[in-house]
């Protein structure tokens, strides 16, 4: 292994700034002559709006204008898009009701944007927001999906009859039906995934520079993907040209996939600094992140498992009802659909599944992707009613996960998914051998004498990475391709630029894709510099999200690399009088195989700008690149096991021991990637034992705040074990598959299987909190103590 | 309006402000430094820590004219001239950071602790002194090792210092 090249624990490059303060974020940005903007929600979860009187607000303080929905439609500015057209089993397209970024007469959803007003400072622009007068007529709000199903609840969009969107399906119903008819054994399951929010530390910020002369748009934003949020703003928003506007991602705070999408803030802050000839700024506080961020998750699911004489699973039906919230946010139709049923296989050979899914409008803040986004839901669901299936059928829930593990591949599972390389048995056995699995029984025992219930769950998860192949998603509804692009910039004195359409939000690319020129050409990876979260200087990029990065975005990168490596040999052969297949790239030098010949780096690089003397025919420079569409989906997958100590005097769970065994493909830098599963860990805890987005009947908010929304806390954690056991990836150069959701995915369930295995096989929902925890233990104790 | 006399960063700095001034507002708006963060509006997630005559406080809930008279230490004034605090410097070295926005109050917070607790703390005593920290992309596994490393090289420093 190279001291910087894959697998090297490589040391960040970002880090020094953001140790020391010099970071810059959107919110760090300041343009002279800025303005601020402050928007005007709506307090109401339903409500017609009559009426906005800015007469009070106009006479306050630096208040330069107050905007509102009737000027942003008369101005053309079009209606929020989603992305991804999902029909219903009737062969009927999605039913969308219209989302505009100031909503004029209708409002459906707690916080949705109203007006905003543009002042001299901050403080001024929300003194002014509090004055503007709406007058509401308040209309009946309907927050939980079922509810919503439901004939007589209050209708949100004319064109979503029932506030359905779809009700689409997967699979094969008949072939399901007829397994369940032959069935030995059928395991019944009803389950809730809780709705979240995701919650990057940095809010969402905005600042928009319209100039005049130009007629230029600048937009500095916290997103995952500057360039799709250039595209769609300018293809479907109406505020600028593609080429005329510039989208400037900088250190981005931490994203989750919340800042995936084009929220109806930038396009005001936009569409607003024309308006008003300055630059606009818009900072979010933490409640207006609760209430405007795209929120994860929330399904309703049954689901049913049949079992052969021999204990193996012959079919699985699943029924969903989804929670788009009050409208459908860019990718909010995938999710629930191709990113959720496709998985519904898990690490299973299931010959017939069939999965329906309804998806419902509500009086909530709109979902979308969080972290796993469907693949959560999946494997939580898969998860539960499998381990319910073994406890039911009295066996060990690992062996019975094992018995019916796939072994051969590639696999076609009955849900599109096509599993290229996986060994899982190899995580199963790596993960009860990192947590002594066997030996449960005598830590149960130890802990009962303490009066501490103790239990233990597993979780063998699967998710679909590297998102995505373009032609396959196309033809599944994408309105996007899901290429990746990379330019490799080899400067005259042999320094290097990479240009990448990947955004880093947390994630490490500045010394990842280091590392990756570090390791093909032998250079230090101080010598390279990662660029990226600029339309301007990156021509092109789909961004981050789907544990993208690696497998999609660094196989660019390794094609735009052959491209110089092959110029780069093509030169020194010719300088050496060689030939080019005796050429090697080794510790920065080009050499001849077997001679002391060699040139530096810097020698090519410097010949090929010098041009003096180049192979007949070529172009001067030293510069590639190259987009890499991905021929088929990764398969991260693993196991995870957690022990849990319920203390049934207060309900409280520990997690006194947490496994993860996971298998991500190549690892470029081990260090980076523990990080990535630690984080994705906690929240899949989180979201197991803490987090939960509460709505009251009426459609507030109830935890809109970190005093009220269980936030993961340091001491509400374990520190980790980790394993990983690889397989290759085939589909791609580099063999990656991604690491990025994998803990958020596999840890609700071993969590939520140990609480139940504590409290003696009982059904527990998530989150998992001490009062609940503590009724079911109540009664769980009796029944253990006569065991 | 108030008047505010203090010191940042060692550099004395005098202005007028809206009474309603909040200290981060103070630090980042009025003076340009914008390492010190705003994660919430409750002070819950300590993203805004700042040390308050070697105290850390939470500059989102101190109003800048009650910060008048003393001296203020953000992150850009943790580390000496090139040379990062042995705090900064475990961080980097453990991976206790990824998108850095908690980064500069989980610094603040780490020195506050050890100059606090002693140097040389264990694990149960970092998590739960981190309560009133939040980060997002962690998992707080990093950012403790991050904690307890710096305490022990911090505690070997003092042994050699005596």
């Amino acid at each position: 292994m190279k001291a910087e090249g894959i697998g090297a624990r490589v040391l960040r490059k970002e880090d020094n700034r953001f140790i020391s303060g010099k970071g810059n974020y959107t919110d760090d940005v300041v343009l002279p002559r800025m303005g601020h903007a402050a928007f005007v929600r709506s307090p109401h979860a339903h409500a017609k709006v009559l009426g906005v009187n800015a007469e009070a607000a106009l006479a306050m303080p630096g208040v330069d204008a107050v905007l509102t929905g009737h000027q942003l439609v008369a101005d053309g500015i079009g209606n929020i898009i989603c992305g991804w057209l999902v029909h219903s089993k009737d062969g009927s397209p999605m039913n969308m009701g219209a989302w505009r970024a100031l909503e004029p007469e209708h409002v459906r959803f707690v916080g949705q944007a109203i007006a905003v007003v543009i002042a001299d400072t901050p403080q001024q622009a929300k003194d002014a927001a509090a004055v503007v007068d709406v007058t509401y007529e308040e209309l009946p709000a309907v927050v939980d999906s079922l509810a919503a199903l439901a004939t007589e609840a209050p209708q949100l969009h004319e064109e979503a009859p029932r506030n359905t969107s779809f009700d689409w399906e997967l699979g094969e119903e008949q072939q399901v039906a007829d397994a369940f008819a032959n069935a030995a054994h059928i395991t019944k399951l009803d389950l809730t995934n809780n709705r979240l929010v995701p919650n990057p530390m940095e809010p969402r910020a905005a600042l928009a520079d319209y100039n005049s002369a130009e007629e230029h748009y600048t937009l500095y934003t916290t997103s995952q993907n500057p360039h799709v949020a250039r595209l769609v703003l300018s293809a479907f928003y109406n505020v600028a040209p593609e080429h005329k506007l510039r989208v400037i991602a900088p250190d981005v705070g931490g994203g989750f996939g919340s800042k995936i999408y084009i929220y109806p803030e930038e396009i005001v802050c936009l569409w607003a600094s024309k308006k008003v000839g300055r630059p606009v700024k818009w900072n979010c506080d933490r409640t207006e992140a609760f209430l405007t961020d795209a929120h994860g998750r929330d399904h309703h699911s049954h689901a049913e498992l049949a079992m052969d004489a021999d204990n193996r699973i012959t079919a699985l039906r699943v029924e969903t009802t989804a929670n788009l919230g009050a409208y459908m946010s860019l990718f909010s139709s995938a999710v629930p659909t191709y990113l959720y049923a496709t998985l519904l296989s898990g690490q299973y050979d299931i010959p017939a599944i069939y999965a329906n899914v309804k998806a419902v409008y509500t009086n909530t803040t709109p979902v979308d992707a969080y972290r796993g986004a469907g693949r959560p839901e999946a494997t939580y669901l898969v998860e539960t009613i499998v381990d319910k299936a073994a406890r039911e059928l009295g066996l060990d829930p690992a062996d019975f996960r094992s018995h019916n593990f796939i072994r051969s591949f590639p696999h076609q599972t009955p849900v599109i998914m096509n599993y290229d390389a996986g060994d899982y048995d190899a995580t199963l056995s790596a993960a009860k051998q990192a947590a002594n699995y066997a030996d449960f029984a005598t830590r149960k025992a130890e802990a009962a004498a303490r009066g501490k219930l103790r239990g233990i769950g597993l979780s063998c998860y699967i998710e679909a990475c590297g998102i995505a192949p373009s032609q396959a998603v196309g033809s599944l509804g994408a309105g996007v391709g899901l290429w990746e692009s990379a330019e490799v910039r080899v400067n005259p004195v042999g320094t290097i630029e990479v240009l990448t359409g990947s955004h880093s939000h947390g994630q490490g690319h500045e010394t990842t894709f280091a590392q990756l020129v570090a390791e093909r050409f032998g250079l230090p990876t101080d010598n390279v510099t990662i660029v990226h979260g600029d339309t301007d200087k990156v021509q092109f990029g789909m961004g981050t999200y789907g544990s993208r990065s690696g497998a999609v975005g660094m196989s660019a990168l390794a094609k735009a690399l052959d491209k110089v490596e092959v110029k780069a040999k093509r030169i020194a052969a010719h300088l050496l009088e060689a030939d080019e297949a005796d050429i090697t790239i080794e510790d920065g030098e080009l050499k001849i195989v077997g001679t002391d010949k060699k040139l530096s780096f810097t020698d090519v690089s410097l010949a090929a700008y010098m041009a003096h003397n180049l192979p007949e025919g070529m172009e001067p420079g030293l510069k590639e690149g190259a987009f890499y569409d991905p021929q088929n989906f990764t398969f991260p997958a693993g196991t995870h096991v957690c022990e849990v100590e319920i203390d049934p005097a207060t309900g409280k769970v520990e997690i006194v021991q947490f496994v993860a065994a996971d298998d991500f493909g190549q690892i470029i830098n081990p260090m980076i990637v523990e990080g990535q599963v630690h984080g994705g860990l906690v929240q899949g805890i989180g979201q197991a034992l803490l987090e939960n987005a509460a709505y009251d009947a009426d459609g507030q908010l109830l935890s809109a705040s970190y005093m009220d929304y269980t936030m993961p806390r340091a001491d509400n954690v374990p520190s980790f074990k980790l394993e990983t056991n690889s397989t290759l990836c085939p589909s791609n150069p580099l063999g990656m598959k991604g690491c990025g959701e994998a803990g958020a995915i596999g840890a609700p369930p071993a969590v939520m299987n140990a609480i139940s295995d504590a409290l003696g096989g009982v059904e527990v929902s998530m989150p998992a909190t001490p009062e609940k925890v503590w009724r079911l233990a109540q009664a769980a104790l009796p029944k253990q103590a006569a065991e | 309006m108030a008047n505010v006399n203090l010191t940042i960063n060692g550099k004395a700095v005098s202005a007028e402000t809206d009474d309603r001034t909040l200290l981060v507002e103070f630090i980042r708006e009025h003076q340009g430094l914008t390492g010190t963060h705003v994660g919430c509006d409750t002070s819950q997630c300590g993203a805004c820590l700042v040390l308050m005559d070697g105290k850390a406080i939470k500059s989102c809930s101190t109003l800048a004219a009650q910060a008048s008279g003393s001296s203020i230490i953000t992150i850009e004034g943790i580390a000496t001239g090139a040379e990062l605090h042995p705090v900064q410097r475990a961080f980097k070295e453990n991976h206790g950071l990824q998108c850095g926005f908690c980064t500069p109050g989980m610094v603040i917070a780490a020195i506050d602790m050890i100059e606090r607790l002693g140097p040389d703390l264990d694990e149960p005593t970092i998590r739960k002194e981190l309560e009133g920290n939040i980060c997002r992309c962690t998992g707080y596994h990093n950012i403790v090792k991050a904690i307890k490393a710096a305490s022990m090289q911090m505690a070997t420093q003092l042994e050699a210092a005596e």
